[in-house]
């Protein structure tokens, strides 16, 4: 123990009560990024707490918005419906946290429905999710079989390092039955074929989501995790590229009291 | 296009590994966690536990494996066995658990399945059959009967009928709510003799939610008639992955070569198994 260690350098502990994520890994001493996994009751904490950390993250799980601090990523897990989801974000002001970690310069990575949120309005209950990148979630409408549930390949439709070392077509284990569909078809990195083709990886500046589960995906769901982690830390290079080339949640209109206006 | 799955069934008691032939005779074959986090790297897409602990308090390591499970295999994990309502779901669901299969719960109750489906969602909720061949015109003294070959649903591992149909029943489920169907030969389950193509064809035209083919696979043919013929979308199997008869991913070599879309096995991750 170093009495006079600063907060910054007081590196946070999976479980710690006090503090939230904090960037700034080399001052503990400690290489490995941090990743505050968002807590709002939505999914199968365990695994992707445990996937993170084999990844090679310092994991700090975050049920109220103080513990969200500053980390290198924010994880927003999730399976199951939008609408009590964003209700469980906004009322806990876990919504306001990660807008905040990520306007500091914190990546966000969503998995499933946390990639849905980022969107403006999802078709299954006509809820608002974020807003903070143009395009509604939507059903497969053409799948013959719903929900989607299983191991499907996962075809690059552009390069990312967040696919970095995955063969083309990699499977991954993804269940849903909605999936959004956004305006801006560049931010599209990845697509995935059932009943018709929809977009199961993006990368928006940022903001990183995949539709399946990496966590459950096996070790190419970890290595994926890795790639995130490593982008999130900067070491991938052309982080920074990456994350200046859109606007991301950064550039969306907001009201005079700092929350995002309703979407357009 | 969804792949075809592979999974290795792991019966627990009491937080132990252990499978029977026809449910009796049971040989302790390990650690739940271990065994399916070396199942994980081998190629399998997904691990089934089903816990078959007789004693009341048997539950308590059932849960304690779950837990220990999540944190080190990162594939899906189903689990069943003694699951009798949406309270006992609930912790396995948060003990790490993706899905949870009902049985002999859901067909003493069947609106069991709506609630758990409605509090769940449907993809968390399996419904595992356990179907016994009625006598039918093989049977001594009888004719041939005409609606030709029917299954009649049994539960406490075969020991009690029910009268109930399988397909009916199937049907009935996946209605409800299920969002997938474990069905299991009990015929066949342990004797290596192959699935029963005929009921998994019965059940898998019946219904549109996936169906898992369970009892009776012996070699790497078998895997491949349940899916190409029995119309089964994941193939279950216990005894010939525990005894290392045959592995993952000689099965599922069998299957791409079958042209059944399968996930690929990593070379690597199997001389780190080794």
């Amino acid at each position: 123990m170093n009495g006079g260690s600063s907060p910054a350098a007081d590196r946070p502990a999976r479980g710690r009560e006090s503090d939230g994520g904090e960037r700034g890994a080399s001052s503990g001493g400690s290489e490995r990024p941090v990743a505050v996994v968002v807590d709002y009751g939505a999914g199968n904490l365990p695994s992707i707490v445990r996937a993170l950390e084999v990844a090679g993250a310092d994991v700090v799980l975050a049920a109220s918005p103080e513990r969200v601090g500053h980390p290198d990523v924010v994880v927003v897990p999730g399976v199951g419906a939008q609408a009590p989801a964003m209700r469980r974000l906004h009322r806990t002001g876990l919504a306001g946290a990660i807008e905040r970690a990520v306007d500091d310069g914190g990546w966000y990575l969503g998995i499933c429905l946390g990639l849905q949120v980022l969107f403006e309005r999802s078709e299954e209950d006509g809820s608002r999710g974020l807003g903070w990148l143009r395009g509604d979630t939507r059903r497969l409408r053409s799948a013959t079989t719903l929900p989607h549930i299983g191991w499907n390949g996962v075809d690059p439709v552009t390069r990312h390092p967040l696919l970095d070392g995955l063969p083309a077509g990699v499977p991954m284990y993804f269940v849903h039955s909605y999936a959004p569909d956004p305006e801006d078809r560049s931010i599209v990195v990845a697509e995935t074929e059932h009943g018709g083709r929809f977009a199961s990886v993006i990368a928006a500046g940022r903001l990183l989501g995949v539709q399946f589960h990496p966590e459950k995906s096996g070790r190419d769901g970890i290595r994926l995790l890795r790639n995130a982690l490593a982008i999130a830390a900067g070491r991938t290079p052309g982080a920074e590229l990456l994350a200046a080339e859109t606007t991301g949640p950064i550039g969306s209109p907001r009201d005079p009291d700092g929350r995002l206006s309703p979407c357009c | 296009m969804l792949l075809k799955r592979v999974i290795p069934c792991l019966d627990v008691d009491a937080g132990r590994v252990v499978k029977g032939t026809r449910f009796v005779g049971l040989v302790d074959e390990g650690d739940p966690a271990e065994l399916a986090e070396r199942y994980a790297q081998a190629g399998a897409d997904e691990i089934v536990f089903l816990d078959i602990s007789a004693a009341p308090d048997g539950r308590g390591p059932l849960l304690d494996v779950v837990e220990r499970t999540a944190r080190r295999v990162f594939v899906p994990l189903t689990v069943g066995g003694g699951v009798r309502s949406v309270t006992d779901m609930r912790a396995v669901l948060r003990a790490g658990a993706d899905r949870v299969a009902l049985n002999s719960a859901a067909v003493a109750d069947p609106s069991l399945i709506g609630r758990a489906a409605r509090r769940f969602g449907s993809q968390c909720v399996v419904v595992s059959i356990d179907g016994r061949r009625s006598p039918d015109g093989d049977a001594d003294g009888g004719g041939a009967v005409p609606e030709g070959p029917h299954w009649e649903v049994v539960v406490r591992g075969g020991r009690e009928g029910t009268g109930r149909d399988v397909v009916a029943w199937a049907v009935e489920a996946a209605e409800r709510g299920a969002g997938e169907i474990l069905l299991t030969s009990i015929d066949r389950d342990g004797t290596r003799a192959g699935y029963d193509i005929e009921l998994l064809r019965a059940v898998s035209s019946a219904v549109s939610v996936p169906v898992v083919a369970s009892g009776g696979a012996g070699r790497p043919a078998d895997f491949v008639a349940a899916i190409v013929d029995g119309g089964a979308d994941a193939v279950l199997a216990a005894s010939i992955f525990h005894r290392d008869i045959h592995g993952i991913a000689e099965v599922k070599r069998a299957m791409a070569e079958a042209g059944v879309p399968v996930r690929p096995v990593d070379p690597l991750a199997l001389e780190g198994d080794a």
